[in-house]
């Protein structure tokens, strides 16, 4: 298994909270970090055919403004600081494709931050935290 | 743009104290123009006591031409095409782009309107009870039709500068024929049926849902909304409006996250209606088969009810008609024959699913009580069957009616821009034109009497699958070679399979 962690970022204070934990181990223990941002997207929903048409040209927006505006930042810093890293950005519903990406990069561990939503919306859509604990074959830091 | 709006609705509301003169003006000045066309495209031929139109045949050959030359896609594909909407072969590599369920959910959207509710009424009322089985035939030999017509709407599009896509049956004549050496031939077939289309979904894919909705609306009211249908157009037009040009995505995200729950709630309710009518249902499937092949009681006899059962499916799920194909231009797909699969699930779902439905809902209503809707005709008439067993039904139906309606328009507001753009140029300014001139029309849909503005865009609509069909025939060699090819390639796994 590689020495590296796989890192989720979204430009939130959660995901920001993460990187700060992920750079910290990652000084400790000379690990590479994986800079993940997860573009929320599902293959089944429903959209008008304008939507369709555009959507090719939506979701290249969509990667180069995460890109950047969040991961490319986040690994500018890293870098200076002199940890390994690589950038990733990728469509997808977020705990499966987080899992998705952990596997296929092989990595040691997955660090999210922790979004602090209401009891309700937790009840009604799940958390990712959650469904990722639930189903990561990797330990998972919730960063609070 | 600022000046335009204003322009459009004084220009409405000018034309409102006038309403009832309005009415009668338009009906005047159209009436023998409609009915020139509309005689001209429904041309009929006498068959055994019966008329038949020459343009339903022209369908139905077609239909029946490209499932046999398809090897009987609509049973062979059919499983393929659930792997396929399921994800199976989706490409973990690039998500984010549009998914064949998307592509799926976009078209059936667009078809399952009104004709799902009402056109099935209409159907039975006129075809009798044996309509019914004529109109899955017509849905069964459908699939095959779509299928061609999406492959080629996908292989020949054409990718603007912009990164969007636009495609259709005016793309696949005019590249397709050039290919085979009939470019002027293919140009003048691409522009006829531009404005065709165009003009359809000002019509069918627009005043007459708007109409319908409308009509609808003032029953559940108990005709409270007599003489406001210009409020209820004024309404329906802003939110057209506001989706379409204003780009208020939210408003056609909600409605198209709940098309699709109120046709599966649509169909839940037709099932318990049906269970409800449970003793009725043994001889209402009887009936639908004596009538199918002796036509009792209706004009024409067996091939009455054939004829009606398939004009009212095509009307229903637009199988040869070409619309599909412009929505599933909008796919990203390295194989195009994918959309074809994908689409042929379409009839499926509308004509052989919903429409079957809505035809037991009623047939089992009739049986057990032959008087239960009175005059009813329509709409009206499958919201009695409704009312029979489940008092408070209507209500919702016609809130299922009016999204439907909705929906619809939104689809058919693209099919149109696409006639408009491949007419006029895929510039900003005259997308907004047609826009507007789409908004005016969904509020005209509610104040005017459709009557013989609506019979020359039927016609119209049913006049393109004149060219359509034939590009199809022309073309079907392409869509064979591309089937043969990619099956093989599924077979051998040089296709990959993913999920599942």
């Amino acid at each position: 298994m590689s020495n590296s962690v796989l890192v989720a970022i979204d430009g939130s204070a959660g995901g920001e909270r993460a990187l700060q934990y992920a750079k910290e181990r990652a000084k400790l223990g000379g690990a590479k970090l994986l800079v993940t941002y997860v573009i929320e997207w599902s293959p089944y929903t429903f959209n008008t055919p304008e939507e369709n048409a555009e959507r090719h040209v939506r979701r290249e927006q969509e990667i180069e403004k995460a890109t950047s505006s969040v991961v490319a930042p986040a690994v500018k810093m890293l870098k200076a600081e002199g940890i390994a890293c690589e950038p990733l950005v990728q469509h997808g519903p977020p705990a499966e494709t987080l899992i998705k990406l952990a596997e296929k990069h092989d990595v040691k561990q997955i660090v999210i931050g922790r979004r602090g939503q209401s009891g309700i919306k937790t009840l009604l859509f799940g958390s990712v935290a959650g469904n990722l604990i639930q189903t990561s074959p990797v330990p998972v830091v919730v960063v609070p | 743009m600022n000046k335009v709006i204003p322009a459009l609705f004084t220009f409405l509301l000018l034309s409102l104290p006038a309403h009832a003169g309005f009415d009668e003006t338009i009906n005047e000045l159209t009436a023998p123009i409609a009915s020139a066309v509309g005689s001209f495209v429904f041309f009929k031929i006498p068959l055994f006591g019966a008329q038949l139109p020459m343009v339903v045949l022209w369908l139905v050959i077609g239909a029946v031409f490209f499932t046999f030359y398809m090897n009987f896609v609509n049973i062979t594909g059919f499983r393929h095409a659930i792997q396929l909407v399921r994800g199976d072969y989706a490409d973990p590599d690039s998500p984010g782009e549009v998914s064949h369920f998307q592509a799926l959910a976009t078209a059936v959207s667009g078809t399952v309107g009104i004709g799902n509710i009402g056109g099935v009424a209409v159907a039975v009322t006129i075809g009798g009870a044996g309509a019914t089985f004529w109109l899955i035939v017509a849905g069964f030999l459908g699939m095959s039709t779509k299928f061609v017509e999406c492959t080629l709407g996908v292989k020949y599009r054409n990718e603007n500068p912009d990164g969007s896509v636009s495609g259709g049956p005016m793309y696949y004549m005019r590249k397709g024929f050039e290919e085979r050496g009939m470019g002027g031939f293919g140009k003048v077939m691409g522009t006829f049926y531009a404005i065709g289309i165009f003009i359809g979904a000002l019509g069918i894919g627009n005043m007459f849902q708007s109409n319908q909705a409308y009509v609808q609306l003032n029953t559940v009211a108990g005709g409270a909304l007599d003489g406001l249908g210009w409020l209820v157009g004024l309404i329906l037009a802003a939110v057209v409006f506001a989706v379409i040009i204003g780009g208020i995505k939210s408003i056609a995200r909600v409605t198209e996250k709940i098309v699709p729950f109120m046709a599966v709630f649509y169909c839940l309710f037709a099932l318990i209606v049906i269970l409800m009518n449970f003793t009725a249902i043994p001889q209402a499937i009887a009936n639908i088969f004596a009538g199918a092949f002796t036509g009792a009681g209706v004009q024409g006899g067996a091939i009455g009810a054939l004829i009606i059962g398939f004009q009212r499916a095509v009307f229903s799920n637009e199988a040869g008609i070409g619309s599909a194909s412009i929505a599933h231009a909008a796919v990203r797909t390295p194989e195009p024959v994918t959309e074809g699969y994908v689409s042929l699930l379409e009839p499926f779902i509308d004509t052989i699913v919903i429409c079957t439905i809505t035809a037991l809902v009623i047939g089992t209503s009739q049986v057990a009580d032959p008087n239960f809707a009175g005059d009813a005709t329509g709409v009206a008439m499958t919201s009695a069957a409704f009312e029979r067993q489940i008092g408070w039904f209507p209500l919702p139906l016609a809130f299922g009616a009016l999204l439907f309606a909705f929906s619809t328009m939104i689809s058919w507001s693209y099919y149109g821009l696409k006639g408009w753009t491949y007419l006029f140029g895929e510039g900003q300014m005259g997308q907004t034109v047609y826009k507007l001139i789409f908004c005016a029309f969904v509020a005209l849909g509610c104040m005017v009497q459709l009557g013989p503005i609506l019979d020359i865009s039927d016609a119209l609509v049913f006049l393109i699958c004149v060219p359509n069909i034939l590009g199809l025939y022309i073309l079907a060699p392409i869509v064979k070679q591309e089937m043969t090819s990619y099956m093989a390639r599924v077979k051998s796994g040089e296709i990959k399979k993913y999920g599942h």
